[in-house]
């Protein structure tokens, strides 16, 4: 190390080391690092449920787990998937590192509470791991009253509170990410010099801060009627267990846009840089983020048209959800408008986020499907929904986060990914993503109920299909995961800039210094101006 | 070497954090960081106040009549002591805006006692529904309403209790911030040009004070209205 030490530039990775100086850091990059280790966890974790759940839907009895352990798997798949990676997952690892950098900033407005955020979530994950291991959790990831309040066996309280906790972890992450974007940009960064990637993680923050207390509150009122048996769901005592269902989606569906947004923020970085233009209508795209994040908290009612919704409060809450298609629509032309005439190239990042445009397309479209009152009413708790939302998180927020990933290994931490393994791993997920879920819209479409591991043998074909995209798609996650860590220390070494990109994050080392920049950098620019980067190297694999 | 460890947390917390540029820049995102945070308090209550607004609509009689059996007196002397205590607060800004060293100490200790004594008037209270039987729970009884009707006459309390529980809870983070602003206040750290922390917890305890306007009259005030 001494050798070594003399020779190699300081950075953010080697300034200093030991467990402690991870553990205590204050450094936004390496808490987006902890983060990324955390998630990443998770994300096993609900994956090895995910694929419990296929090896059971194989063959149309219940022979692989018992009826109780299948309600504990989907249960459980959700609960990691959700709470503890996708809302996290982007935000907190790629827009806890870059986010600071993109403006100029040398960190987080607040990395005490940045580093506590971390914990948070550490800890709410202990207390779901714990719910696991002591014996699971059957309510599904959506906790409705009044089985998850009166007659659920499982561990629910353990599980609801480290949602709780880990709420505070996201809380906390939306409200130093405003105010690092309204008190730390570098001079010059006006706001509509943003890159679109900060504009939608501020858009995510806003959710994150304005929506999470009211889940917060939520889970207390669950908290108390389980153990105090309080009566604010309970029938029995002239308490609604919709209002529940009220409460849980005003939070939960504006959380599917925590998910969504920053993915979209990653699209438009990587789809600028690989078509080497600026993003078609910078400002469309920019304030449809905020447009989805403000339409997105009043369209929670379309969680329960079914459930002793008014009829006209039903098609107000349809009639408000088409409008979401809007912006959402408003960006996926504007990429498309971005690649024409563009000079595109087809690095992994890239394929990632034409896996992503295609597949939020669809997931975005079904929809609409869905929003529709009558429509909905005959797919209603179907794989239907499944097919839909997974494409929406999978092959939406998934696919963005493995492409932004890939595009800022070389600036995370100095060495660039095999590309040859990485374009064959976007082309694994995409295939393996389609051949799991698409089957899924066609079953739903027939009949096949969501949370039943029992279904008629007219079904078996299309389940084991998806079980085999399943497969093929683990595939393609492990993939990843091997060249990444071998990457480390075999990897080619970055240079600052290996895409000729245009953003502040590339205008320093490879990996960053501790500072992230020698000096305050003093922007001149538009975003994406690639004008001024033309004459550099580009390396792809 | 106590007085050396002194002057350095004395720098230390006067210091600029490295990753701002001026202190004015400093100031400005603690600031708006406590608005946010205070966005996030008003969301959070704002989910009590939603289940309080659809229960008192379904059963709005029953609720006049468990209303009824708070006893108003308390509820009106404890407004009055947290406005007492927002003032003291207020001037305890006040006194640090102007580097009156000795002023904030008196002012802070001041609002700690109000909150001291708001929160044993509330513990009182609570002792007398435990009395009368108005916890929810196989022992609720609550006089003058049918026993169809006593489950809703229940939700009534459970509401009470989770909305004033809640704001206890958020007064006594209160006092123990307030706690740590004397300690820090004692050492003379706060002056005109350094006093965020005063700042921003006056603001928190200005949250919590306007959380109880809203409780006093939804919880206490509504049967006022009926003939006695």
């Amino acid at each position: 190390m001494i050798t070594t030490a003399v020779h190699e530039r300081e950075h953010y990775l080697n300034q200093s080391y030991g467990i402690k100086s991870w553990l205590l850091t204050k450094d936004h990059k390496r808490i987006a690092l902890l983060y990324l280790f955390t998630v990443t966890l998770f994300f096993f974790l609900g994956g090895a449920f995910a694929t419990m759940i296929r090896v059971e839907l194989l063959t149309p009895t219940g022979n692989f787990v018992s009826n109780d352990t299948y309600n504990k798997l989907f249960t459980m798949h959700g609960v990691a998937m959700i709470f503890f990676f996708l809302i996290p997952s982007i935000p907190a690892t790629l827009g806890n590192f870059f986010l600071p950098m993109m403006i100029g900033a040398k960190d987080l407005a607040f990395p005490r509470i940045n580093l506590i955020s971390w914990y948070l979530l550490v800890i709410g994950g202990l207390f779901a791991l714990f719910a696991m291991l002591a014996g699971g959790v059957d309510t599904g990831w959506t906790f409705y009253t009044p089985y998850s309040t009166t007659y659920s066996n499982s561990w629910v309280i353990a599980t609801a509170l480290g949602i709780f906790v880990a709420g505070f972890s996201s809380i906390l992450t939306g409200l130093n990410f405003i105010v690092t974007v309204h008190r730390m940009r570098a001079p010059g960064m006006t706001w509509s010099r943003l890159p679109l990637f900060v504009w939608s993680n501020y858009a995510t923050a806003l959710i994150q801060v304005l929506g999470t207390p009211v889940l917060a509150v939520t889970i207390i009122l669950l908290f108390c009627e389980r153990v105090f048996h309080i009566g604010i769901f309970d029938p029995a005592l002239g308490g609604d267990p919709v209002l529940f269902q009220h409460l849980f989606w005003f939070y939960s569906h504006p959380a599917v846009y925590i998910m969504v947004l920053p993915a979209m923020g990653v699209i438009s970085e990587l789809v600028s840089v690989f078509s080497r233009k600026p993003v078609f209508g910078y400002h469309f795209v920019a304030y449809a983020s905020m447009a989805i994040a403000v339409l997105g908290f009043l369209v929670w009612g379309h969680h329960l048209f079914v459930a002793t919704q008014s009829v006209y409060a039903g098609l107000v809450f349809s009639f408000l959800s088409y409008f979401v298609a809007i912006p959402s629509a408003i960006k996926v032309f504007n990429w498309t408008a971005t690649l024409y005439k563009g000079s595109i190239s087809f690095a992994t990042p890239m394929l990632y986020a034409f896996g992503f445009i295609g597949l939020f397309t669809i997931g975005g479209l079904t929809g609409l499907f869905l929003a529709a009152l009558g429509f909905d009413v005959h797919v209603t708790d179907t794989y239907f929904v499944v097919a839909h939302f997974h494409y929406i998180m999978v092959g939406g927020t998934i696919m963005a986060y493995m492409g932004g990933l890939h595009y800022w290994w070389p600036k995370m931490t100095g060495r660039m990914y095999p590309e040859g393994w990485a374009k064959l791993s976007a082309l694994v997920v995409f295939l393996g993503f389609n051949l799991t879920f698409f089957p899924q819209f066609i079953l739903g479409y027939m009949g096949m109920p969501r949370r039943y591991h029992v279904y008629p043998d007219e079904f078996q074909v299309l389940h084991v299909l998806s079980t085999a995209g399943a497969s093929v798609l683990a595939v393609g996650y492990l993939m990843p995961m091997v060249y990444f860590v071998w990457s480390l220390k075999y990897g080619a070494m970055a240079t600052a800039n290996p895409w000729g990109a245009s953003g502040l994050e590339w205008k320093t080392q490879s990996p960053p210094p501790l500072h992230n920049f020698d000096e305050t950098p003093i922007v001149t620019e538009e975003a994406y101006d690639y004008g001024s980067v033309i004459g550099e190297e580009i390396h792809v694999g | 070497m106590a007085s050396d460890a002194h002057v350095h947390a004395h720098e230390e917390s006067l210091a600029l954090r490295e990753q701002f540029d001026t202190a004015a820049q400093q100031k400005d995102a603690s600031t708006l960081g406590m608005w946010i945070f205070l966005i996030t308090e008003v969301m959070f209550f704002g989910g009590l106040f939603l289940a309080y607004t659809v229960y008192r609509h379904l059963y709005a009689e029953v609720f006049a009549v468990a209303s009824s059996s708070m006893n108003v007196y308390y509820g009106a002397a404890n407004t009055v002591v947290l406005l007492c205590s927002s003032l003291t607060m207020v001037l305890a800004v006040r006194a640090a805006q102007l580097g009156q060293k000795k002023a904030i100490v008196l002012f802070l200790i001041l609002t700690l006692i109000l909150g001291g004594v708001f929160l044993g008037v509330k513990a009182f209270e609570w002792k007398e529904k435990f009395d009368e039987h108005h916890i929810p729970g196989p022992t609720f009884h609550l006089d003058g309403v049918s026993s169809s009707e006593q489950g809703h006459a229940q939700l009534f309390f459970s509401l009470y209790f989770a909305m004033t529980g809640l704001h206890a809870l958020h007064m006594v983070i209160g006092a123990g911030l307030l706690l740590y602003l004397i300690l820090e206040a004692r050492k003379g750290i706060f002056t005109a040009e350094y006093n965020t922390p005063v700042d921003l917890i006056g603001l928190y305890w200005h949250f919590v004070d306007i959380i109880w306007i809203f409780l006093f009259p939804l919880l206490y005030l509504i049967d006022r209205h009926l003939k006695r």
